[in-house]
Formats: C-alpha cells, structure tokens, sequence
C-alpha cells in the first residue's frame, strides 16, 4: 500500500514518522525547502519538496498508484484541491482530509472526498461524552446516511424505566443495539427491560436524536 | 441580474465596474476591507468583508439569488473551493474560476468548472504578437515559402 501524505506540518509530519516505523511505503510533500531537508536527514528520502496541489508534483510523486492521499495542510481549500485532483486526475481510491474549520467539513464532504477530520468536532465529542449529568451522548456520526450512534443512560426520572422494549414507542429509523448492564454487554430484544443504571446504545438518523433524548431524560430538547 | 465577485484586486475591481455599467447588481467579497479602495467610488456596489468560502458570508453577499459567481483573487485554490461551493451548493447558474496554474485549470475543466487561466491567455497573447512582428522582419524565409506554395 502506498501511501502520499501532503502538508508537512506537525500532523503530516508524526504522520510520516508513523508509518515509516510502521514499515508502510510512504511520501510526504512539503512546500518548504527548509523543512524537507530536516525531514530528509531523519526518515531519509521519503520526503519531497513541492505543492501538492501541482498536477506535476504528484505525477513526480507517482499519485497515479497512490493507493491512499491524506491531505493535512492548515489550509482547508488546499487539502480540498489536492484530493480532488488527486481523486479525479489520478484515481486514488481513498482520500482523507484534514478540516481545520468545522464549517468547511459538509462542504468538503459533499465535494467527494472520501473521509474528513475535524479535530475541534472530534474533541467536543469527547468533552460532551465526560460530562457527568449528560444522560444522552452522541458518540459518532456515520457519514453517507446522516446516522449518528449515540449512548442513553436509564435513571431514575428516565421515561423508559422499567418498560420492556416492544412497548417504548421509539421514533422512527432508530435501532436499539445494545445495553450496557453493571459492565455486561445484553444484546436487546423486544422483551429486554430497561433497568435503572443501564447504558444504552442506539442507532438513529440525526434528525430523531432529540425526540430519542426526552425518552432516556424525561426532558424536552429545544430543536436548534 | 446579481454578479458576486470574489476578490477586489485589479481584476475583481474592474469586473465589478464593468458589469455595474451593463446594469447588473454587484457585490464583492474580499478578505482585506482596505481592498475595496480599488472599487471605483462613483459606483454603487455590496461589499462584504470575509471569505468567500464561508456560506454566511456567501449569504451575506446575496448567493441565493445571484445568477453569476466570479473566483478572481490570485489564490486558486481558494477561487476552486468557494466556486465549488456556489456551483453545487447554491446552484448559480454561471460560476467562473480565475486560476494561475493552467493544468490545476484543465483538470477542474474536465469534471465539470469553467475556469479561466490568465497565464495561457497572456503567454497566447504575447507569442502571437512577438510571431506576428517578427514575420516581416525575417525576408529570409519568406523566398523559401513562396517556392513552396508555387
């Protein structure tokens, strides 16, 4: 598998240290001369100096058996033209884009990327995930479908409490997946009742999340 | 008929002053507010200060109902992005992109975006004019031309 990381700042660069230990075939692009001689003397000559946006750098890279191009610039319309052109100029099959503004990622998206990172989205989920009073926590959105895995807690004042499956009327296009019982994992079925202290783990298009919300807290969400 | 240019350098300030005197609605994004003393000031046009690839400030500057979207600033991957954003997200219907790198230019041609490569414009120009002047200053060649065309 070969492997063209563009953008040799912090992120390319721990990046490339990564998979070169890995043991991965791997090519960093970096505009500043500078910087590629430094990275030069530590992973040797998997570094070149060039813009990774240029159809002639990546022909130079070999991108046309790139099986992976991860874009990583501090520039999100940078990283955006170079997978683009790296997806539609050279067929890579797989290309990741680092988003520094978490406006640009639906964008970005939508314009065929593959897969997006956003680190300001990915650390408020896991801020929002270690907030003791919250009893709903989005884990992880799932691209293409809009679909979002999130966690319930049952308490005490949680309308589910004690009411088996079949009978919560759940909102539409959610899956119930699992629960979460004192550290044991049950598969739930229609029968399963809800027990206080139980986490639960559903599916549900992102649209359903508040209503599935009120279900576990007992509060109305203010649609945003 | 409403333009949005993006970029009030050379180029966006004079498109800007073209197409107001062929009585469209025009507004500029640029991301400098200082920029905009290049628009002439006996015209009257939006700005908007920002950057144009942040759909508020699409918004801002009237993307919902423009009919044209020019990119000029001299950063082409910014024009690429914002012009993608208002060709697929805003369904403008006339989205032209201004970019320096005329390969960049072809491939972003190929899947679908009009682009504009001033450096192949200029250097056509430039070849054609040098070609054109040299002809008559080189006697030389032509004794060979007319033989052939003989």
């Amino acid at each position: 598998m070969y492997i063209i990381v563009v953008g040799g700042g912090k992120i390319g660069y721990y990046l490339t240290k990564t998979l070169v230990n890995e043991g991965r075939e791997v090519l960093l692009i970096e505009k500043d001369s500078k910087k590629v001689a430094t990275y030069e003397e530590r992973f040797g000559s998997v570094v070149v100096q060039g813009d990774g946006c240029e159809a002639a750098t990546l022909e130079a890279a070999g991108a046309a058996r790139a099986d992976v191009l991860v874009a990583v610039t501090g520039d999100d319309e940078d990283n955006l033209v170079a997978c683009q052109i790296a997806k539609a100029h050279y067929n890579v099959r797989r290309t990741i884009c680092r988003v520094n503004n978490p406006k640009n990622e639906r964008i970005i998206k939508d314009l065929g990327v593959d897969v997006t990172v956003d680190a300001t989205n990915l650390m408020k989920d896991l801020i929002e995930q270690y907030i003791p009073e919250r009893h709903m926590v989005h884990l992880l959105t799932m691209r293409h479908a809009d679909l979002a895995i999130v966690e319930g807690r049952v308490t005490a004042g949680s309308p589910v409490l004690g009411k088996v499956i079949s009978d919560v009327r759940f909102p539409a296009r959610t899956v119930i997946s699992a629960i979460v019982r004192q550290s044991q994992l049950l598969v739930a079925s229609g029968s399963t009742r809800f027990e206080e202290g139980d986490e639960v783990i559903a599916i549900s298009h992102r649209e359903q999340e508040g209503e599935l919300q009120t279900l576990f807290t007992g509060e109305e969400i203010a649609q945003i | 008929m409403r333009a949005i240019i993006m970029g009030s350098g050379r180029v966006g300030s004079r498109l800007a002053h073209l197409l107001y005197q062929q009585g469209y609605e025009v507004a500029v994004i640029d991301e400098q507010p200082n920029s905009f003393r290049r628009l002439d000031p006996t015209i009257d046009v939006l700005t908007v200060t920002g950057t144009a690839i942040d759909e508020d400030v699409l918004k801002e500057a009237g993307i919902e109902e423009a009919d044209v979207f020019a990119a000029v600033t001299n950063r082409d991957n910014s024009n690429l992005m914002a012009a993608q954003i208002a060709k697929h997200r805003f369904n403008v219907g006339t989205v032209l992109v201004r970019i320096y790198d005329p390969v960049r230019g072809e491939i972003y041609q190929s899947i679908g975006l009009q682009t504009i490569s001033p450096t192949t414009i200029i250097a056509d120009i430039f070849f054609n004019e040098i070609i054109k002047q040299a002809q008559p200053a080189s006697p030389a060649t032509a004794p060979t031309s007319q033989k052939e065309t003989r």
